[in-house]
């Protein structure tokens, strides 16, 4: 059984879900639960739903203390930005007790935060921040596209007993699609194919995965089949079928809402330098924010940010490539 | 003046009884002997210990009396200088040892080291080796206590330095607001690193003692003389049972002086590392402040205090420290021929 629902509310019916099914599930953040009206405080108290002051270096150690203690917390920090007033939380704490312990330890903490505010926030509310907890060993990230993948990862997530970065794009929480009702697990470390194709391999992440998909539409008009690859999970990086897709349409162009060099495509484009370079028809395009900061007045913000047209011409530029002759 | 200052435990020994004294002693020694093994090792083995070892000498009567308060599924959670604790949790000291060397049969399989022992099986997490940082962790593990409702409190130790740590505020005040039961002991060891304390410390320069820092939060602060393990546990036992009766957390100051130097000395490979001599010699050039206070050594004044007052004799101080000795000798010996774990072994635990 499926319902329609909004992204935002997906996600919110994970957390119930899952704080109905496991009591070690605990959640709490700022400007939450603030009256006895919160229907989460309602359904579970104030043991298990909390607000939290302004602290995010507390916020998530002590999710981590907790989580290496029994509890499975989930911390509210609204915008992924936020986190960087706490990194060495999120990057030199989280990730490294199980590993530092021996395996004794697990860390299973979930930092949920919105991301990508491109709606006039400027320069500090607006960013992709991902590409910096990618690499780091022991921290997973996922970046759901859909209502379905955020209500299925943020369930994953929870369960997980690893640190999860759950970064979900605020341009979505509005976008309505088909949730499964009940127990729906998306697991962790696994691409979805959003949309076959055979003449060129789109890989998109969060917000852009729309784009892609209305790039591929009408790109379609034009007789160009486009595959539309989404990640969902940017650390592990499911590689494998990346690879596998570029090498069965010999061309990729990789979107990405980060700036060219924070970019999650920028790590895909080494991954199909190395594992697809034979397969590859044209040199790969990768689309991205430009290199600034986001502005605030629109059509300043409109300009830096990757859009359907920019898709659209990199997929008609790597099509128009000659191939040269081996 | 200092406000609930407590200088000395009057007639506190009477209170106590002799075998909790006695287990007192024992334990302060077994510290200070694993120190001294540690520190020795950088002469008798040089190369073994890699990286940054920190010790906890001058710390012991801060420790055990703080832990002798302790309930047995309570959590331990201190920062990076952290091999006194697990000794009174009673970890064996084979594995600690070997831990601290690299071997894989150490605590952690050699994945940590000296600054980041854990052993949860008795309630001893893990630690941080960024400065105030496990503050935070400590105070996570606080509210699985409060939430998991099986009368747990989080036993939180950190330095000086560490209280000039964000973490460290952050952490109080939410513990505070949220009414988490956990006793924070700031173990006020004089130096930060290479920094004596009244050099960065807003208190100290105002003549108050750390634990003015608790007024900030509203929670009750205690500053006890940190080389008297039998005062130290008269004003923990009161912050515990605080935090076990669901009022909240409280700071306690206790303050000592380290005895040996921040670590040993950061050098690049191959050069042979050591330690180095105390800051208040190597840096400040102050050896009667350090004669002074190793004129107070915790572990040297409680063994005094013991003969005095009869609960010990001549003959068994001298037992419990032979004990404590072959028991750390063993732990060398033990860690020395433990193998090094297998390369490859380096990717098991990345993920859970």
């Amino acid at each position: 059984m499926a319902r329609e629902m909004m992204y935002g509310d997906a996600i919110a019916a994970a957390i119930i879900e899952e704080m109905q099914r496991d009591p070690n599930v605990v959640f709490y953040g700022q400007n939450m639960a603030m009256t006895e009206r919160d229907p989460m405080l309602k359904r579970f108290g104030k043991e298990r739903v909390r607000i939290a002051p302004i602290s995010e270096t507390a916020e998530i150690g002590i999710g981590i203390g907790a989580a290496m203690t029994g509890l499975r917390p989930i911390v509210e920090l609204w915008m992924s930005e936020f986190m960087l007033v706490a990194f060495d939380q999120v990057i030199n704490e989280a990730p490294r007790f199980r590993y530092m312990s021996g395996g004794q330890v697990s860390v299973p903490v979930v930092l949920k935060a919105g991301y990508g505010f491109c709606a006039g926030w400027a320069g500090q509310h607006s960013n992709c921040i991902y590409h910096t907890m990618m690499g780091i060993p022991g921290l997973k990230v996922v970046v759901p596209s859909t209502p379905a993948d955020a209500k299925g990862l943020m369930a994953a997530a929870i369960r997980d007993d690893n640190p999860v970065v759950y970064l979900h794009p605020y341009m979505l929480t509005l976008d309505k699609g088909e949730v499964p009702e009940g127990e729906y697990l998306v697991p962790i470390g696994v691409a979805d194919i959003k949309r076959s194709g055979s003449d060129v391999t789109v890989v998109a992440v969060g917000w852009m995965v729309t784009k892609a998909l209305a790039a591929a539409e009408k790109l379609a008009g034009e007789g160009i089949s486009v595959e539309v690859v989404d990640p969902r999970t940017l650390a592990p990086l499911d590689v494998k079928t990346i690879v596998e897709s570029v090498k069965r349409t010999g061309r990729v162009v990789l979107v990405d809402q980060a700036p060219r060099h924070s970019s999650a495509a920028a790590v895909m484009a080494g991954e199909i330098a190395e594992h697809a370079f034979g397969s590859l028809r044209a040199p790969l395009r990768m689309v991205t924010a430009l290199d600034a900061p986001i502005p605030y007045s629109e059509p300043l913000e409109n300009f830096v940010v990757p859009n359907e047209e920019k898709i659209v011409q990199a997929v008609r530029s790597v099509m128009a490539h000659k191939a040269v002759a081996a | 003046m200092p406000r609930k200052t407590v200088k000395k435990s009057s007639a506190a020994v009477t209170k106590v009884d002799k075998t909790q004294l006695q287990q007192m002693y024992t334990q302060m020694v077994r510290i200070r002997e694993f120190e001294e093994a540690v520190k020795r090792t950088f002469i008798e083995h040089p190369g073994v210990i890699r990286g940054h070892a920190h010790l906890g000498d001058g710390a012991e009567a801060s420790i055990v009396g703080a832990l002798s308060t302790r309930r047995a599924a309570d959590f331990v959670m201190p920062s990076y200088r952290c091999h006194g604790y697990p000794i009174v949790l009673g970890t064996p000291l084979r594995k600690m040892m070997a831990e601290v060397f690299g071997r894989k049969d150490g605590l952690c399989q050699g994945f940590g080291g000296s600054m980041h022992l854990a052993d949860p099986s008795r309630h001893f997490p893990g630690t941080s080796g960024i400065i105030g940082q496990s503050i935070a962790h400590a105070t996570g593990a606080a509210l699985t206590a409060q939430v998991k409702k099986k009368g747990q409190i989080v036993y939180c130790f950190f330095g000086d330095g560490a209280s000039k740590q964000g973490a460290f505020f952050e952490s109080l005040n939410m513990a505070a607001v949220w009414k988490l039961p956990i006793v924070y002991v700031l173990e006020n060891n004089q130096y930060q690193a290479y920094t004596h304390f009244s050099l960065e410390d807003a208190n100290a320069m105002a003549g108050d003692p750390l634990s003015k820092k608790a007024d900030a939060f509203s929670i009750p602060g205690t500053t006890v003389d940190g080389t008297d393990p039998v005062a130290v546990l008269k004003v923990v036992v009161k912050a515990a049972d605080r935090a076990r009766s669901g009022k909240g957390p409280s700071l306690v100051e206790t303050r000592f002086y380290r005895l040996s130097a921040h670590g040993n000395v950061i050098t690049v490979p191959p050069l042979p590392t050591q330690f180095p001599e105390h800051e208040a010699i190597a840096v400040y050039g102050n050896k009667k402040e350090f004669q002074q206070w190793k004129a107070k050594d915790p572990v040297a004044r409680f063994r005094a205090r013991l003969l005095k007052d009869r609960v010990l004799t001549e003959a068994s101080a001298n037992r419990i420290e032979s004990g404590a000795r072959a028991e750390v000798d063993d732990a060398v010996q033990f860690a020395l021929a433990s193998p090094a774990p297998a390369p490859e072994e380096a990717l098991k635990y990345v993920f859970a």
